[in-house]
């Protein structure tokens, strides 16, 4: 699994570095996501699913590929 | 069943600090999307699932400009007081709102907050300090849930404490809906000159803090200008302390009110994150921030809403639907989920939500810590909640130990 992110939807909430900090980071500038971990295992992965559920700018997404 | 008659009037009271407004409950089983009466006789939608409350905040068809007509408002004259200022961030939409909120989104990173975090305890621990060399009881909203807040606020923004008596009392005036229009279009006047002075002192000479910052941003980009300063400081200053310091009056009487939780948490550090979303969802505390207009007809939990048309989504309705929330009158510690819409959902979530969460954690944490034999000095029935505020809370919370 793929962490799809979409900067432009991005709000900078910060609620996935909450969810899974080894995964997800903010921009020090706008705040918007930065994706550290693009394809999580694990309990990372766990994590960064939280994430997608939790986005409130639906701006996360897990992709097949 | 959905019906286009309004059966309920809203705002409605809580008959018990725990629990939302018992008319939720019946809107949730039996409409879940139901008209509703507003002061001043207009009506509305109003939403009390969660996941209509959530498609509702996500979706851009829904506006959230303040000063529409149709904008639904629990005090009547809110729109007229709106529309004579630049809009603030809560109430811009596409494509104003993405661009303003980066320009200062990027001050409420999780790690620009946890920065915070050592002179946040100290704040905490004066406070504490000073608390337990006063008398006894204490009020603890004037001793720690008021002034932390505030404090932390005014030396992020730049705002001088010293005048914190000052914005308190035009913020509390500015939330009552008790208060009458002319009370509170004073209010706001007399908080917008007073940050418009300070905006153009800092103009003047930028201050490194976030209003200081902002100013050199806005000239670094060329976006914006000294009037969209002066309403982002007013919203950042209320948001700011308003709604910390409710919740840290509640949580500790939610906490004082149910040993066992309180022993969870007294146990074993790691609950408290948890801890906190827990008490930010039993509590949710604003119901009518999460309000908006429809630009376009849009159909909501299979209910046609039509343009210009308002709508409410009720944050304490959503953080209390049980098919998100099993047994969601009860407040279990460790319920361990973060789907609530306390801090809002959408583009508009709350900019200062990592803020808050830190807060209510390090002052719970102190506090419970520190005065293992805090208890409460007033009957529960008898304290003061702010059942005529758009925030709830509480005015007064006697504790002794």
């Amino acid at each position: 699994m793929r962490i799809v992110a979409d900067t432009s939807r991005c709000v900078g909430a910060g609620q996935c570095v909450l969810s899974e900090p080894e995964v997800f980071d903010q921009d020090e500038e706008e705040g918007t996501v930065v994706v550290l971990v693009e394809r999580p295992g694990g309990g990372e992965l766990e994590g960064a699913r939280e994430a997608v559920g939790i986005c409130p700018s639906g701006a996360l997404s897990l992709s097949e590929d | 069943m959905t019906s286009d008659q309004p059966t309920v009037t809203l705002p409605a009271q809580r008959t018990c600090p725990f629990s939302p407004p018992t008319e939720y409950e019946g809107m949730r089983q039996n409409a879940p999307v139901s008209r509703v009466t507003l002061p001043g006789g207009r009506t509305a939608w109003a939403l009390t699932r969660h996941e209509d409350v959530r498609a509702m905040l996500a979706d851009p068809r829904f506006s959230s400009d303040r000063t529409h007509p149709g904008f639904p408002v629990f005090v009547e004259g809110q729109q007229q007081i709106a529309a004579r200022f630049k809009l603030s961030l809560i109430a811009m939409d596409p494509p104003e709102h993405g661009p303003a909120r980066r320009a200062v989104v990027g001050e409420f990173t999780v790690k620009r907050m946890a920065a915070l975090r050592p002179r946040i305890q100290q704040i905490v621990d004066e406070h504490v300090d000073a608390m337990l060399a006063g008398p006894r009881p204490a009020d603890l909203v004037r001793a720690l849930s008021l002034p932390v807040p505030s404090l932390v606020i005014c030396e992020l923004l730049g705002v001088p404490y010293a005048d914190h008596e000052f914005f308190q009392s035009r913020s509390g005036r500015l939330l009552r809906r008790t208060e009458p229009l002319a009370g509170r279009e004073q209010a706001r006047d007399e908080l917008r000159a007073y940050l418009d002075d300070l905006i153009t002192e800092k103009e003047r000479e930028p201050t490194d803090d976030l209003l200081g910052r902002q100013v050199l941003k806005q000239r670094e980009t060329g976006r914006g200008d000294h009037a969209d300063l002066v309403s982002l400081a007013v919203l950042l200053l209320i948001a700011g302390h308003e709604t910390t310091a409710n919740m840290i009056s509640l949580g500790t009487f939610a906490l004082l009110e149910h040993p066992g939780e309180r022993e969870k948490l007294e146990a074993d550090p790691d609950v408290l994150p948890g801890a906190v979303e827990e008490l930010l969802r039993y509590f949710s505390i604003v119901d009518a921030v999460t309000s908006r207009v429809a630009t376009e007809d849009v159909e909501i939990g299979g209910v046609l809403i039509r343009a210009g048309e308002g709508v409410l989504g009720l944050g304490s309705s959503a953080n209390h639907d049980p098919e998100v929330f099993p047994r969601p009158g009860e407040l279990d510690l460790r319920r361990g989920d973060r789907h609530h819409v306390a801090f809002g959902f959408g583009a508009h979530q709350c900019l200062g939500q990592n803020l808050a969460r830190m807060e209510l954690q390090m002052v719970f944490e102190t506090l419970f810590r520190r005065v293992p034999g805090l208890r409460l000095a007033a009957p529960a029935d008898e304290l003061p909640f702010k059942d005529d505020s758009n925030i709830y809370g509480l005015y007064e919370l006697p504790v002794t130990w």
